[in-house]
């Protein structure tokens, strides 16, 4: 199934918009169509899409991503708090910050490579983190987090009346309005605010599909396959991998304002180096270099961040009901470690299952899968991909 | 004076621990070329050790006393621990005293084994991958064993006292003949220190000084020729991961009374072992410890009231929050390959 749409970007795009825009209707069935869900799934989809311009394309491993992040969220709420609450200023205020931010890192980290980059951006993350937390406290309102105010200027906008905080709009659309339908004895949601996200994530996406078949990307794959041999033919690459780790910077920075603009309020845990794991961990479980397997990769962990932990003892004794007591019991008392509170860890063993057995993510794992029925029904003679290679883009 | 020496003592036992945690890193980057982000973890698993032991130690029978009764004329319920029982008042109720140091006997065996296990059955498949790979999957083990034992223990921190004699402090300005209260510092540090000082000049003594160290050293310089001499240096190897996991446990076991064991302490310090033992020098066993010495003491230092007050001056706030990432930033920038790290390692 996806292979087909590897080969043909135009078919690969019109799948990706149907898929995102179809969302409410898609996802109600799996208990996901509710519009805070499909945001974060929008949100965390540029995010990785960004964080995989640089990692999965390039092969530079950046632990610090989540400072971009922040940097975006903290910038919008303040365009909120200063212009108008409006969403377009505040997300363009957010990617330029993030873009100068991550040109400021990306200059200093990118003197180096592999472990030592790695290191370094978790060094400038957690710095930020502890800048954000205590050190800017006058920009960054410290632990509390930076929050709207009912006597912020908020310049452009008409002066508020109404006593209670104003919401963020797109030109007087307000990002919180759902229209409601029931179908089926479902409940299907469209949401403005996820409608919003979702026409930046497919143009995030477009914009990665053209990035990754340009000659820019082509010369960023070069890096990641042999940087050595690059420098010997002459070319200085120093210019590329920054220019893929500002762009991915910014992809960053505009989640972050997405972040804001749903919700408008940042704090400093965004910036948390867990929080850059949990990105990374993103790209890898749906296959790094792959164009659409960062999406599906947030949009899993998303989905069982939010399903998984709110599976409690209950719920399981009410789905192993049918079993004799003292096995259900058994189960329930072995699995409640997994769901829950516990859900980090069995995030934990399926990202190590997924590094061990498929450096290519859920997509590898896919395409093993459409190989292996494949190859049942062809001669194996036939067979096309080679285990050991990434999947094509 | 004596302020630079307070701040100097002070930054011995954070420095301690960062020292221990990435000796053990170098160590197993050195012999088996392989970033384990899940150390910080095994850390955390010695200090669990510690609350392992006191829960042992504190198995008790519980039986009603009748010369006892509670205000309402009730009896009341006495827990008495077994270890009482078997060996007297006196000398069960110093065992338990003593729990944190009897820890690092118990630490010992259960660290080599957590090691060996895990390079066995982990690491080993992890050489010939890319280094990207080992951060992954060993940053995968790390939340696992994060979320293990906070499955077993509980997320609030679990206080394990020092024994007895060395809970309070004492004046260590009059020790070294200076006036009376000048330098007051607990005895629990000095504890620390010591001990994290005999551990890292064992660690420095075997491989200095026995065959099989000698063996891992040639190991590290050129594995392929040490194969080729008919010398199973996997198995040295192996043993070498097992060591390193051990002196990280030793380090959790002895830093656990002065901060209570928690789930995530295992995270915290390993960002900031990564960062000692890159500013030390990736793969260099005496960098790290320096390294690690040198950032402790400097992040006490920042947390002084003058400097703080000279950085706020200069619009540098809470200077003691970002001073050991400037410092490495500034070190990685000037001297890439760190502090005493050997040219050509990992300096691409």
């Amino acid at each position: 199934m996806f292979e087909k749409f590897q080969n043909n970007d135009r078919m690969l795009m019109l799948f990706f918009i149907f898929l995102v825009l179809a969302g409410p209707i898609l996802l109600a069935p799996f208990g996901a169509g509710y519009p805070d869900l499909l945001q974060r799934f929008c949100i965390f989809g540029i995010f990785a899409i960004g964080f995989n311009i640089l990692f999965g394309l390039t092969g530079y491993l950046s632990f610090g991503h989540a400072a971009f992040l922040g940097v975006g969220s903290y910038s919008a709420v303040w365009m909120f708090k200063l212009l108008t609450m409006n969403v377009i200023p505040a997300l363009i205020l957010a990617v330029i910050i993030a873009g100068l931010f991550s040109l400021l890192i990306g200059f200093i980290s990118l003197r180096r490579s592999g472990i030592y980059f790695s290191i370094l951006t978790l060094a400038f993350a957690q710095m930020s983190f502890s800048l954000a937390y205590s050190v800017l406290t006058p920009i960054t309102n410290g632990e509390t987090g930076l929050q709207l105010t009912l006597d912020d200027p908020r310049i452009l906008d008409a002066a508020n009346t109404s006593g209670s905080l104003p919401s963020t709009n797109f030109f007087g659309l307000t990002m919180n309005s759902t229209a409601k339908f029931e179908f089926f004895g479902m409940v299907f949601q469209f949401n403005v605010g996820f409608y919003f996200c979702a026409v930046m994530l497919i143009l995030a996406f477009y914009l990665a599909m053209r990035i990754f078949r340009s000659p820019f990307g082509l010369m960023l794959k070069a890096i990641k396959t042999n940087q050595n041999r690059l420098n010997y033919t002459g070319v200085n690459t120093r210019p590329y991998t920054l220019a893929a780790f500002v762009i991915s910077g910014m992809y960053a920075g505009l989640a972050g304002g997405l972040m804001a603009c749903t919700d408008p309020l940042a704090g400093a845990e965004r910036m948390q180096w867990t929080a850059s794991g949990e990105v990374v961990l993103m790209t890898i479980l749906g296959g790094s270099g792959t164009l659409l397997g960062p999406v599906l990769g947030a949009g899993f962990i998303k989905y069982f961040e939010n399903i998984f932990s709110k599976i409690n003892e209950n719920v399981l004794h009410g789905w192993f009901s049918f079993l004799p007591d003292g096995l259900e019991d058994l189960i329930v008392w072995v699995l409640h470690f997994f769901v829950g509170k516990g859900w980090h860890l069995t995030l934990g063993l399926l990202f190590m299952m997924v590094v061990i057995f498929l450096p290519g993510g859920l997509l590898q794992g896919a395409s093993h899968i459409i190989d292996w029925i494949r190859g049942k029904k062809q001669s194996s003679s036939t067979q096309i991909s080679n285990p050991n290679s990434m999947p094509a883009e | 004076m004596d302020a630079i020496l307070l701040q100097i003592l002070n930054g011995l036992d954070k420095g301690s621990a960062y020292a221990l945690i990435a000796l053990g890193l170098t160590l197993i980057f050195g012999t088996l070329g392989v970033v384990n982000f899940a150390h910080g973890a095994l850390f955390m698993i010695g200090a669990f050790c510690v609350v392992t032991l006191q829960k042992i130690l504190n198995l008790s029978t519980v039986a009603i006393d009748p010369t006892k009764v509670d205000f309402l004329g009730n009896p009341l319920k006495v827990k008495t621990p077994y270890i009482v029982n078997w060996f007297g008042e006196a000398a069960g109720s110093a065992i338990i005293n003593w729990s944190v140091p009897l820890a690092i006997l118990f630490a010992i065996p259960v660290m080599l084994l957590v090691g060996y296990v895990m390079e066995r059955g982990l690491i080993k498949h992890f050489y010939k991958r890319p280094h990207a790979d080992q951060i992954l999957v060993t940053f995968g083990l790390a939340i696992v064993l994060q979320e293990i034992i906070k499955a077993c223990y509980g997320a609030n921190p679990i206080p394990t006292p020092a024994p007895e004699v060395f809970r309070g402090s004492f004046d260590f300005g009059v020790w070294i003949g200076m006036a009376e209260n000048a330098v007051i510092y607990p005895y629990w540090r000095l504890v620390y220190f010591a001990f994290s000082a005999i551990v890292i000049a064992s660690v420095f003594a075997f491989l200095q000084f026995t065959t099989f160290g000698m063996v891992v050293r040639a190991g590290m310089a050129d594995r392929e020729t040490v194969g080729l001499l008919g010398i199973n240096i996997d198995k040295r190897f192996t043993i070498m991961f097992g060591i390193a996991a051990a002196v990280a446990g030793l380090a959790g076991v002895m830093y656990s009374p002065i901060n209570s064991p928690n789930y995530h302490m295992g995270m915290d310090f390993l960002v900031l072992s990564f960062v000692v033992v890159v500013v030390g020098g990736m793969g260099s066993l005496p960098g790290a410890v320096l390294a690690g010495f040198t950032l402790g003491v400097l992040e006490s230092f920042a947390s002084m009231n003058e400097v703080k007050g000279f950085f706020e001056a200069i619009y540098l706030p809470s200077i003691d929050q970002i001073i050991i990432y400037l410092v490495a930033i500034v070190i990685l920038l000037v001297r890439p390959r760190g502090l005493m790290g050997r040219a050509g390692v990992m300096e691409e």
